[in-house]
C-alpha cells in the first residue's frame, strides 16, 4: 500500500482525476488511460482510496487532542508473486497516469523518480488476509472458462448423457476438455512451483512465531492476570462513540456499491490512546497476521468464506489502523457475517479502536450489538474513490469450486462416491 | 402472560383477518394535515384484542415518511426512525439495485411507490364476505374528503388458501413470543427454531440480539402529548414512539400465471405430471403445501404440536438434503426461510462448538455458506388480487388468460434492512444463494444480467447421481408494479399523531 499526504490545495483536482477513471460512481473502467488495470494479468483487485477521517475528533472524548493528520491518498493492489516485482511492471505501463496521481501529493515533483516515491511511501500491512494463497489471476481465469465450458458440454449433449451413468459421463468430459485443450480452446496451465525462497521464509515464520510465543509464555502466563485486570478496567470505562451516521455519507458509500456481486470495504478509525492498547492491538494482529498466513489461507476466514483479500494497516506510528477488504455480497450481509459468525474475531482487533461498542473479556459483546457496530462500521467507512477487480461476478466461493472441477479432471482415478461428488460441483 | 398490551397494538400484527376474506388497501395523499389528524382521532382501527365474537370488519393504518411530514410530526422525531424507512422503497439507486428493483421492476415504472405517487398513509380495510363495501363508506366520516385524496384503492381477491401460481400458501409463518417464554440467548443457538422473539416483529421490545431495534423515542417534555406515549423499556425517561407498532413492507407483484404455466409446459413437453413436478421443484413444496424433504422426527420449537396440519407442513429442516436433491438449492421456498441454526447442521457439545466456530472441521465445500435464519424472519400478511386463480386444466387446455393478476405482498418486521431487504437481496435476489450461479428466485427472479454474470436465468434441479438437471431462459414470472415501506403505529402513537398539533 503506498500511502502518501495530499496537497490540500489541489484535492478537488485529485477526486476529478480519480472519478475520470470509472465509467460511473462504484465502476471503473478497466481500460482508462490513467491506470489500465486490466493490462495487468497478475493484479486481482486495487483501490485508490482518500484517507480522510471524519471520525479524528472522537478521541477527545478520552481526553487526549486529535493529532493533526493530514488527508492522505492510498493505493492499494493485490497481485501474484511479489510487489516488488510488480511495482516496476506498474510503472511501465501506467506511469503518466500514476505520475498525474501523484502530482496532486505532497513532495511528488516532474522529476521524483516515480518507482523509487512509491517504494519510499510505501506501508506494509500488519497483516494480511489471502482466501486462498497461491491461486493466480491466471489460474482463476482459466478454471472459471473449464467451468463455463464443462456446463455448456453438458447442457448440450444433455439427451445423450441422461442414460449414461456418472463414470462414463465424468469420462467423456475428460476426453472433451482433452480435445479442447489441444484445440487451443482451453488452457491448464500447471501450477507454478512455489518459489523457494518464499518457501523458505513462509516456513521460517511458521516456525518462528509459536517459539517466539513458547519462550515468552512464561512471562505472558505471568502477565496474564495483570493483563485481564488492566483490560475489564479499561473496558468498563470506555466511552462508546456512536451515533448514527450522516444519511448524506451512507448514501455516498451505497452509491459505490453493489454493482458487482463483490464489493470494497475501506475503513480508518484511531486506536485508542495509551500503551495498552498499542500494545495490546499490536501482538493481536500480529497473531492474526499468523493465522491468516498459515492456518486460514485455504478459502475461509474463521467461519467467513465471502473474504478475497483483506489487509490491516497501521498508520501514523500505530495512532490509526486502516482496514480493506474485497468481499462478496452486499455490506448489510457482509456485517450479519461479521456479527454472527465472528464477532469475536472483529472484538480482539477493532475493540482497541476509539469508540468501539463495548467489549467483554475482550472478545465478548461488542459486534454483537447489531445496531451499534453497524453504525461504527458505516461511519469508519470511506467511500473507495477507485475500485478495480479482475474477476467481477465471480465469489471467492466460485473459485474454489472451479478449482475443484479442475482437480477432477485431471485426475486418473475416482471411485463412483467421488465421481457423483464431482459432478454436482458443474 | 402476554408481555404485551393487546389493546395498543394494530390487530394485524396478531391476526391475518382469515375469516374477514374481502380486502382492499387504499393509498392515500394527506392534502390537510388538520383534517386528517381530526379523522385519525375517530378512525376505529381495530387492535390485537382477542374479541368473542370476532370482528366482522377491520380496519389498520400505516404511514410512509413522507406521510409522518405530512403530519406534521417533529423532523426530530422522524429522523429517529431507520434509515431505510426515511429513504423508502423507492429513494436510493443502490436501494433498487439490492432489491431487485431494476428493468421491468424499477420504480420508475411503478404503477405507484415513487416520485408523485408516493402515499401518505395506507389505509388496510377487511370485511367478512359482502360487508366491505359499506365498511369502506363507514371508516371514511366527516373529515375524510378534507383531508385526503385517494392515489389508488388496491382491491384484494377474495381470500382462499391459494396463490395465484396455483400453490396453497400462507402454510409457513414465524410464531411471535408475545409471552416472554424465548429468553435472547448469549450464545449460538444450534436448531432451528420458529418462535421468535416479540422485538423481531413489535418495537420497543428485545430483538434476537436481546438488543432494541431503533425507532423514535421522544423527550416527555417536548411536548404535552408525548405523555400518552409508554416510556421505553431500556431508557424509561423517553417516551416510546415506536413501542407496539412496527414497519410495514408493501409490494405490488404481478404474477404472469399463464406465462409460468406455459414455461413449464414447454419444459415438460406437455406431460402434466413432468409440469406439476417442475412448478414444485421450483416453489419447494408441493401444489398442495407438503413439503418435498421428509418430516423430522424432533419436534421444531414454535410449531404449535396440536395444530396437525402445522406440523404436517412445517416440521422439516434441510439437514437431510443438504445436496438438495429433495428440495432444490435454489427453490423459493429455501430461498425465503432456509430453516438452519446459527452453526452448522451437526454441531452439539462444548468442543464441536469451539471447532466449528472457529471454522474448521467443513463438511464439505457447501458447508455453512448461509447465514442464520433466526435473524432474518418476516410476518407475511399478504393477500392475492386480480381475477379468480385459474385452474391448472385452464392451463392444459391453453385457455389461461393474460389478466391481470397477483399479490399484494404485506410483510411486517422491525428492522427493515436486517429483515426484509436481506431476504429480498441476499436470498431471493441473490444469485449465489448457497453456492449457486447464475440463478436468482425461480419464482421472483428478475433475470437481468450483471457484470461478469450474462446470466440468471437458470434453475438447477440437483440429482443424486451428480449431473444436475438445469433449465435454462426462465422468463420473469414477477413484475413489481408499486411498493413503500410503511411504519404501522401502536394505538397510543395513532393518539399521539393525532392530537400533536392541538
Amino acid at each position: 500500500m503506498v500511502v502518501a499526504p495530499l496537497d490540500t490545495n489541489r484535492e478537488g483536482e485529485l477526486r476529478n482525476l480519480l472519478a475520470s477513471m470509472n465509467s460511473h460512481p462504484g465502476v471503473v473502467n478497466p481500460q482508462n488511460a490513467i491506470v489500465p488495470f486490466g493490462q495487468f494479468d497478475r493484479l486481482h483487485f486495487a483501490r485508490f482510496v482518500i484517507l480522510a477521517d471524519p471520525t479524528l475528533d472522537d478521541i477527545r472524548e478520552y481526553g487526549v487532542p486529535p493529532p493533526t493528520a493530514v488527508a492522505s491518498l492510498a493505493f492499494l493492489g493485490d497481485c501474484d508473486g511479489d510487489a516488488d516485482d510488480f511495482l516496476p511492471e506498474l510503472v511501465r505501463r501506467a506511469g503518466n497516469g500514476l505520475r498525474q496521481i501523484f502530482a496532486r501529493c505532497q513532495g511528488f515533483t516532474p522529476n521524483s523518480d516515480l518507482l523509487q516515491w512509491m517504494k519510499d511511501h510505501a506501508q506494509p500491512p500488519a497483516a494480511m488476509y489471502v482466501n486462498w494463497i497461491g491461486r493466480t489471476v491466471q489460474q482463476i481465469d482459466e478454471e472459471s472458462a473449464l467451468r463455463n465450458a464443462l456446463v455448456e458440454y453438458l447442457e448440450r449433449h444433455s439427451v445423450a448423457l441422461a442414460v449414461q451413468s456418472p463414470r462414463q459421463i465424468w469420462e467423456k468430459l475428460i476426453a472433451f476438455v482433452h480435445e479442447e485443450v489441444e484445440a487451443g480452446r482451453l488452457t491448464l496451465t500447471p501450477p507454478q512451483p512455489t518459489p523457494f525462497g518464499w518457501w523458505l521464509r513462509n516456513l521460517v515464520h511458521c516456525i518462528a512465531v509459536p517459539v517466539i510465543l513458547l519462550l515468552l509464555a512464561p512471562i505472558l502466563i505471568f502477565y496474564l492476570p495483570i493483563f485481564i485486570f488492566q483490560l475489564r478496567r479499561r473496558e468498563k470505562q470506555a466511552p462508546e462513540i456512536l451515533p448514527r451516521p450522516d444519511l448524506s455519507h451512507v448514501k455516498q458509500l451505497a452509491d459505490l456499491e453493489d454493482h458487482d456481486v463483490t464489493n470494497q470495504f475501506s475503513a480508518l478509525g484511531s486506536v485508542k490512546p495509551g500503551h495498552f492498547r498499542r500494545w495490546t492491538v499490536t501482538f493481536l494482529v500480529w497473531i492474526l497476521d499468523y493465522g491468516a498466513r498459515h492456518i486460514f489461507n485455504r478459502g475461509h476466514l474463521t467461519r467467513v468464506n465471502t473474504i478475497h483479500f483483506a489487509r490491516w494497516v497501521f498508520l501514523d506510528d500505530k495512532q490509526r489502523l486502516f482496514f480493506a477488504s474485497n468481499y462478496d455480497g452486499s455490506l448489510e450481509s457482509y456485517m450479519d457475517d461479521f456479527i454472527n459468525k465472528v464477532a469475536w474475531g472483529l472484538n480482539l482487533v477493532f475493540s482497541n479502536g476509539v469508540g468501539y461498542p463495548r467489549t467483554n473479556w475482550l472478545i465478548l459483546n461488542g459486534a454483537k450489538d447489531e445496531q451499534k457496530f453497524k453504525r461504527y462500521i458505516r461511519r469508519h467507512e470511506l467511500a473507495t474513490e477507485v475500485w478495480y477487480n479482475a474477476h467481477p461476478g465471480l465469489t471467492a466461493f466460485e473459485m474454489e469450486r472451479n478449482s475443484r472441477i479442475r482437480e477432477g479432471v485431471e485426475k486418473t482415478f475416482m471411485n463412483d462416491n467421488e465421481i457423483r461428488e464431482w459432478l454436482k460441483l458443474i | 402472560m402476554a408481555l404485551v398490551d393487546y389493546s395498543d397494538v394494530q390487530g394485524l400484527v396478531r391476526y391475518g383477518y382469515g375469516r374477514m376474506t374481502e380486502a382492499c388497501f387504499l393509498l392515500l395523499r394527506i392534502d390537510d394535515p388538520v383534517a386528517a389528524r381530526s379523522w385519525l382521532k375517530t378512525a376505529p382501527v381495530t387492535t390485537a384484542v382477542e374479541r368473542k365474537p370476532p370482528p366482522e370488519t377491520a380496519l389498520q393504518v400505516a404511514f410512509t415518511c413522507e406521510g409522518l411530514q405530512a403530519l406534521q410530526i417533529p423532523p426530530e422525531v422522524i429522523q429517529q426512525f431507520s434509515p431505510e424507512f426515511m429513504s423508502g422503497m423507492a429513494g436510493e439507486e443502490s436501494r433498487s439495485r439490492r432489491l431487485g428493483d431494476v428493468g421491468a421492476n424499477a420504480p420508475s415504472r411503478w404503477q405507484w411507490g415513487s416520485a408523485e405517487k408516493i402515499a401518505h398513509v395506507l389505509v388496510l380495510l377487511y370485511a367478512e364476505p359482502g360487508k366491505l363495501e359499506t365498511w369502506k363508506q363507514s371508516v371514511k366520516g366527516d373529515s375524510w374528503d378534507h383531508a385526503f385524496t385517494v392515489l389508488d384503492c388496491l382491491e384484494a381477491e377474495r381470500l382462499t388458501d391459494t396463490e395465484p401460481f396455483g400453490f396453497k400458501d400462507g402454510i409457513s409463518q414465524p410464531t411471535i413470543d408475545w409471552d416472554g417464554k424465548r429468553k435472547p440467548d448469549k450464545s449460538e443457538r444450534l436448531e432451528y427454531s420458529n418462535l421468535v422473539t416479540l422485538g423481531e416483529f413489535l418495537l420497543g421490545y428485545p430483538n434476537e440480539y436481546g438488543k432494541y431495534s431503533t425507532r423514535p423515542l421522544v423527550n416527555r417534555g417536548d411536548d404535552r402529548t408525548a405523555g400518552l406515549l409508554l416510556p421505553a423499556e431500556e431508557d424509561p425517561d423517553k417516551r416510546d414512539f415506536g413501542r407496539n407498532g412496527c414497519y410495514l413492507v408493501f409490494r405490488q407483484l404481478a404474477q404472469d400465471v399463464s406465462g409460468f404455466w406455459k414455461f413449464l409446459d414447454g419444459e415438460a413437453r406437455g406431460d402434466p405430471h413432468g409440469r406439476t413436478n417442475l412448478a414444485e421443484a421450483m416453489v419447494g413444496r408441493k401444489m398442495n403445501g407438503e413439503a418435498l424433504v421428509p418430516l423430522s422426527d424432533s419436534q421444531i420449537e414454535g410449531l404449535d404440536p396440536d395444530a396437525k396440519d402445522n406440523i404436517r407442513l412445517n416440521q422439516f429442516t434441510y439437514e437431510s438434503d443438504s445436496d438438495g436433491a429433495r428440495c432444490p438449492l435454489g427453490a423459493h421456498i429455501r430461498r425465503a426461510n432456509p430453516r438452519n441454526g446459527d452453526l452448522p447442521y451437526g454441531t452439539s457439545g462444548l468442543l464441536s462448538r469451539v471447532i466449528r466456530t472457529l471454522g474448521f472441521g467443513r463438511k464439505g465445500i457447501r458447508d455453512d455458506m448461509v447465514s442464520s435464519t433466526r435473524f432474518h424472519r418476516i410476518l407475511r400478511r399478504g393477500r392475492a388480487y386480480g381475477t379468480t386463480p385459474l385452474q391448472e386444466r385452464d392451463f392444459q387446455s391453453g385457455q389461461a388468460d393474460n389478466r391481470d393478476r397477483g399479490l399484494y405482498f404485506i410483510c411486517l418486521n422491525a428492522n427493515i434492512g436486517r429483515q426484509f431487504e436481506f431476504v429480498q437481496n441476499a436470498w431471493i435476489m441473490g444469485s449465489k444463494f448457497d453456492g449457486l450461479s447464475e440463478e436468482s428466485d425461480p419464482l421472483l427472479g428478475n433475470r437481468l444480467p450483471f457484470p461478469g454474470c450474462p446470466e440468471t436465468s437458470t434453475f438447477s434441479i440437483p440429482q443424486p447421481d451428480g449431473v444436475r438437471r438445469r433449465i435454462a431462459g426462465l422468463p420473469q414470472f414477477v413484475t413489481v408494479r408499486g411498493g413503500a415501506y410503511f411504519f404501522l403505529p401502536s394505538i397510543r402513537a395513532l393518539w399521539y399523531m393525532a392530537t400533536i398539533g392541538d
